[in-house]
């Protein structure tokens, strides 16, 4: 079962975004980086806001995230959250790719648990239709 | 700002302030009209003496609606902020003042009017969110979650700072609403008790420390110093307006959280309040009051470091100190309520209050107040700024 019910608004690809959710659908974590100067980037988008170079490739963070920020959600601002509350949502990073933070949920845990700087591993979610949504648990039960 | 083209404001209007959903016997476009009416009765003048309107957040009531609506004659100037939100409220007023500045026009009226109950919420899910891909599909929604991540991280970083002193900042505006018969929390008297008994909206969040949702209109008159000094009201100089973004902020807190780290934990405000006192050619020092938007009551404790009244990290201990306390402390802060008792209209109600202030007419007078600093919407994309003076 999804963490979220199917009524959670899912992601809508569009044409800076599709190939980190095309990535997504075969369960790969895969951040947008400058094919010229190496500058990983996220969101995506066109252009590398170092360089200038409109190249692109894909790269996937190695080891465990780190969780740079986060809050309990205790109130529902859509009806698909409320049976969930409460739920953290993070933000974490990736050692190997600076610059970069992702928003996503840390679960698995009593919230008032998590701590920031602690030490987060991947996990997909099957929302449907063919999608995977990356959320992140403890490393230690 | 002192070449002999300063713009000054001399009129303020405002409706009936209102929960949102609570203004539903008209139309919000006649709310913001009425708004701009009151204005220019306010500084003595009629629509005849308009010739420009700005205005921010998509506001939906159009200029070009405003002028066939108002009668007014000729328009030299129609501008728009980019950006949803209260960030560009005091660049609005920054637009304004540069059109009289540059002698693109003579009067401008700077007006937002929203009756959240005929459009929509603000402090909830809404589609279309830019990078809604990237936090919708979390649960990351509405402002409240999203600038709890800059507070926590803020709080983390300066464990000095402790959820009391957010509910100093709840507990002082209340108060003032207090004083302010207008303020939609007038006659709801708040305890740091009944502060620390609310529920959690978003930790460290609770209730108090998120803005109200109102429904309401406002409007400013900015002019030039010889019709300012015509107008049946004390002419309110702007010292310095400004605004703009660091990089990466786009993405930022209303965003997918990527703007860079080294302010990260910040209101976005740091470059623009340091030129703001430059232009001023003032210091924090000789700020008299402040009116500094507060969407959430972490972000004033944020805004009041990067507008250098304290260290970065000492905002706990500035308002532990009582420094923001109307009217003994050396910065009382908005002293209307604020939007946090007063109403939420997008940072123009803030904006009306440093004009009371500078005129000597407000609920919570700070003595002899000359120098106000007014700003926009925090931790987001553009912010903005006013310093503002009595003669």
């Amino acid at each position: 079962m999804a963490y979220f019910p199917s009524t959670m608004p899912g992601p809508t690809p569009n044409f800076d975004d599709r190939e980190f959710w095309q990535a997504c659908e075969r369960r790969q974590l895969l951040f947008q980086t400058c094919a010229d100067c190496g500058k990983p980037r996220h969101p995506p988008g066109p252009v590398c806001p170092s360089c200038r170079s409109l190249r692109t490739k894909w790269t996937e963070p190695e080891g465990l995230a780190e969780v740079y920020t986060y809050t309990v959600v205790h109130h529902a601002s859509h009806e698909a959250v409320k049976e969930r509350l409460p739920y953290v949502v993070g933000v974490v990073t990736f050692p190997d790719l600076p610059g970069v933070r992702l928003v996503t949920n840390i679960t698995d845990i009593e919230p008032s648990l998590v701590r920031v700087g602690m030490q987060v591993r991947l996990w997909w979610d099957e929302i449907g239709g063919g999608m995977f949504i990356p959320r992140f648990s403890p490393i230690t039960p | 700002m002192s070449d002999g083209r300063a713009a000054y404001i001399a009129g303020i209007g405002q409706t009936e302030y209102k929960r949102h959903g609570g203004i539903m016997d008209r139309s919000q476009f006649q709310v913001a009209a009425e708004a701009v009416l009151a204005a220019l009765a306010d500084a003595g003048m009629t629509p005849a003496d308009v010739d420009g309107f700005a205005s921010f957040s998509n506001d939906a009531n159009e200029a070009a609606l405003m002028q066939v609506a108002l009668g007014v004659p000729q328009l030299r100037w129609m501008s728009m902020v980019w950006g949803g939100g209260g960030g560009g409220s005091c660049a609005a007023i920054a637009q304004a003042a540069a059109a009289i500045q540059a002698g693109y026009a003579q009067t401008v009226v700077v007006y937002r009017g929203l009756c959240q109950g005929q459009s929509r919420r603000f402090g909830r899910f809404g589609e279309g969110r830019t990078h809604g891909n990237f936090v919708h599909p979390y649960g990351l929604f509405a402002p409240a979650q999203m600038l709890a991540l800059q507070i926590r991280r803020h709080m983390h970083l300066h464990p000095q700072i402790r959820e009391e002193h957010l509910g100093m900042i709840a507990v002082n505006a209340r108060a003032n609403a207090n004083r302010n018969p207008n303020a939609i929390m007038y006659g709801k008297p708040m305890t740091m008790e009944d502060y620390f008994n609310a529920r959690f909206i978003a930790e460290p969040l609770r209730l108090f420390d998120c803005c109200l949702e109102s429904d309401g209109g406002c409007a400013i008159v900015v002019t030039t110093e010889s019709r300012a000094r015509d107008a049946p009201t004390t002419p309110v100089r702007i010292l310095a307006a400004g605004h703009g973004s660091g990089p990466g902020w786009g993405s930022g807190p209303l965003g997918s959280q990527n703007m860079p780290d080294a302010d990260y934990d910040s209101t976005n405000s740091r470059r623009i309040a340091r030129e703001l006192y430059a232009s001023a050619g003032v210091t924090p020092q000789d700020i008299d009051t402040a009116q500094i938007y507060d969407h959430f009551s972490g972000m004033v404790l944020m805004a009041l470091e990067e507008y250098g009244f304290c260290d970065v990290g000492g905002s706990g201990d500035f308002v532990a100190g009582g420094n923001i306390a109307w009217k003994t402390g050396k910065l009382p802060i908005n002293t209307s309520g604020g939007q946090l008792s007063e109403a939420y209209v997008h940072g123009m109600n803030v904006a009306i209050e440093g004009v009371r202030q500078m005129r000597g007419q407000s609920t919570s007078q700070v003595d002899d107040a000359r120098l106000c600093l007014v700003t926009g919407g925090l931790g987001v994309s553009p912010t903005s700024g006013l310093i503002i003076g009595r003669d």
